[in-house]
């Protein structure tokens, strides 16, 4: 079932009520999430991402603007009527109750004519079970269960219900490193299994840009950027997405358009054309430099990392905005050999691949759309 | 050489444990063993520290005292009466506590207020409700006469209106610690079941029956538990509202019947009283252990 967002606004009152100021959780929200996709709500800490979800959800109500799901204005909906799944953040498992329990619990709900008898909750119970493959468990409590088993179980009873829309607030957040790689892939084998539209909430670029089929980049409450993964790393409308996606993180430098050339400092480093001269931020992807003895663009190298599949060249500029310039060379290249070298001079050169190179307006952040090649 | 070491470290274990042991023992256990031998001591003396011979006399006596027999009824009254009730009526009260937001703090703080309040000034307050005086009659029976009844003497009538009473003070008295308890366990149980169990479409009957009070099961057991404890062993109170001489108002506990029997007016058996206090001990070890055992199906750690 498709989500259709339309001006959604959420507004707190501030606790001091002498105060008039608000604070704007989410600003003026529009996104039609496609049927059948997973998508990521990306942001910061306070980005207002959760707030977002929980307005879908229906446990808090918006400000202003409508929800659909589907055609149905779900806007005045309590949560109960939406047909949702809702995994929260530390599952919410009730503790007194077994894994088959929790799961049996919101079928138990059911009233009226969409009651069903023993033998049909025990089959969806299993059924949903199984999808998440804990139906070995079914007699445990969630506190004799792991961090990732009990995920699962709230996945288990948030899809129990076959909701028409899932959602999940940081799925991941209370999971180890290999666990939370493991679920991920979990969370998109059932989403493609069941084809139920999902909507995760992460502060992890990566979480969201892995499993993903489209991601919403948010900061303050305010949409910046939507659109699939690759497409929004490629081509960040402004600095902070270009910031927020990448890790390493993308190196930012001062630069200058001069004469159609773009200077970081004294070095002429790319060709610009099409943008008259002015000050710019150049952000460059730790992936867009290429290590050579030819190169125009000079950094002082403070040390090698060698991290077995890359290696990463790390290097001072005085016009970078990042403590350090953070390069990726991959070993193929044979770089490795190169690094040696440099490495006595204490000057590293890059040459800069333009389609990781962007430009940023000073003022306003925006990328400032130009043809970038080389000399 | 690692046996030393724990040898070792369990000596150290009971050096600093010793001190309350020490305390422990004189004080309780001993005085306890104590108690249990007099019970079966006849006609045992404290001053001359004699008795006649030992055997099952003075529990015999004791369980065929109709005064003794009176207290097991009326403190028996008093615990079926008053746990259920003050429990119940304290829940009630703090889920109305803790589902308003505004003035929680004022009506907590009345709420707890019966709990720092001297027990003297309450015994005036409950006489200016209840008791007959030369100038008034009680604000309850102005209430009774006032609807069109008949008054009642609440401290010097007939049974049922002073075990009212009795019941009402009791309730009264143990409902603002309960409510402290209640209160702070419901507010400890996490809101995100909540919002789990509404987007589950769970009606407020079923959240309350199937996820509040299981999450808050284990203080009310310990409430209950607690509450029929405190109730066996009740007698300030009724001395509070009786006076002294409570055999002669058909209002005495087991407490008050082995006080009497030790330092009361016709006092002086501290053998009858061990094999009462013996007996109300045998009593609050059953009730205790019937409630573990309930317990164990119903309250959630």
């Amino acid at each position: 079932m498709k989500v259709v967002l339309q001006n959604l606004t959420k507004k707190f009152p501030s606790r001091d009520k002498r105060k008039r100021d608000e604070v704007i959780a989410v600003r003026d929200f529009n996104f039609e999430i496609p049927d059948g996709k997973l998508i990521g709500l990306l942001g910061p800490s306070g980005c207002g991402k959760s707030t977002t979800l929980n307005l879908i959800s229906g446990l808090v109500k918006p400000t202003e603007g409508r929800i659909f799901f589907g055609e149905d204005d779900v806007t005045e909906l309590p949560p109960e009527n939406r047909g949702i799944g809702l995994v929260f953040q530390n599952y919410a498992l009730y503790p007194h109750l077994t894994v088959r329990q929790n799961i049996l619990f919101p079928l138990q709900n059911l009233k009226g004519k969409d009651k069903l008898s023993k033998e049909e909750m025990e089959n969806k119970v299993i059924e949903a079970a199984k999808l998440v493959q804990i139906d070995e468990l079914m007699e445990r409590k969630p506190r004799e269960l792991s961090g990732g088993q009990q995920q699962r179980v709230a996945i288990a009873r948030a899809m129990v219900k076959m909701p028409n829309v899932l959602l999940l607030d940081e799925p991941l957040s209370n999971l180890d490193a290999r666990l939370r790689l493991q679920t991920r892939e979990e969370i998109r084998r059932i989403q493609r299994e069941t084809k139920i539209t999902t909507i995760f909430v992460t502060h992890d670029q990566e979480e969201a840009m892995s499993i993903s089929d489209m991601i919403v980049v948010m900061k303050d409450g305010a949409v910046h950027q939507i659109g699939k993964p690759q497409e929004v790393y490629d081509a960040p409308v402004n600095l902070f997405v270009a910031k927020f996606l990448g890790t390493p993180p993308i190196n930012t430098f001062y630069g200058r358009i001069k004469e159609n050339k773009l200077y970081i400092g004294d070095d002429a480093v790319l060709l610009v054309r099409g943008v008259p001269d002015t000050e710019v931020f150049a952000g460059v992807r730790p992936e867009g430099f290429i290590l050579s003895e030819e190169g125009p663009f000079r950094c002082d190298l403070n040390r090698v990392e060698v991290m077995g599949r890359d290696i990463s060249v790390v290097s001072t500029n005085k016009e970078c905005l990042n403590p350090v310039v953070r390069s990726i060379i991959g070993t193929e290249t044979k770089a490795d050999i190169g690094v040696d070298k440099v490495a006595k001079s204490g000057i590293v050169r890059f040459f800069l691949i333009p389609h990781k190179v962007f430009l940023f307006d000073r003022e306003t952040e925006e990328r400032i759309d130009a043809e970038v090649c080389s000399l | 050489m690692r046996k030393r070491k724990f040898i070792n470290s369990s000596l150290k274990g009971w050096l600093y444990l010793l001190p309350a042991i020490l305390f422990l023992g004189v004080f309780m256990v001993y005085p306890l063993l104590d108690v249990f031998v007099y019970s079966f001591e006849e006609g045992y003396n404290s001053a001359s520290q004699t008795y006649f011979g030992t055997g099952f006399y003075n529990y015999s006596y004791v369980l065929h005292d109709p005064y003794f027999l009176q207290a097991v009824k009326n403190t028996f009254v008093l615990v079926v009466i008053t746990v259920p009730l003050s429990t119940g009526i304290a829940l009630i009260i703090s889920i109305g506590l803790h589902a308003i937001k505004p003035l929680r703090e004022l009506l907590q703080t009345i709420y707890f207020l019966p709990y720092v309040t001297n027990t003297l000034a309450v015994g005036m307050v409950f006489m200016i409700l209840f008791k007959k005086t030369a100038y008034s009659e009680g604000l309850i029976n102005l209430l009774i006469t006032g609807l069109g009844g008949t008054s009642v003497d609440f401290i010097d009538g007939p049974y049922w209106a002073k075990m009212f009473v009795l019941c009402f003070y009791t309730i009264w008295v143990v409902m603002p610690f309960k409510i402290l308890i209640l209160t702070g366990a419901l507010s400890g149980v996490d809101e995100q079941y909540y919002h789990a169990a509404r987007v589950d479409g769970t009606s407020k009957f079923r959240i309350f029956m199937r996820i509040t009070l299981p999450m808050i099961s284990p203080m009310i057991f310990y409430l209950v538990i607690t509450g029929f404890i405190g109730a066996f062993k009740a007698y300030s109170d009724v001395v509070a509202l009786f006076g002294t001489n409570l055999n002669a108002a058909e209002m005495n506990t087991i407490v008050g019947y082995v006080y009497d029997m030790l330092y009361g007016d016709s006092g002086g058996y501290p053998s009858y009283a061990s094999a009462a206090a013996i007996i109300l001990f045998v009593i609050i070890l059953t009730i205790t252990c019937i409630n573990l055992l309930v317990s164990k199906k119903n309250v959630h750690y």
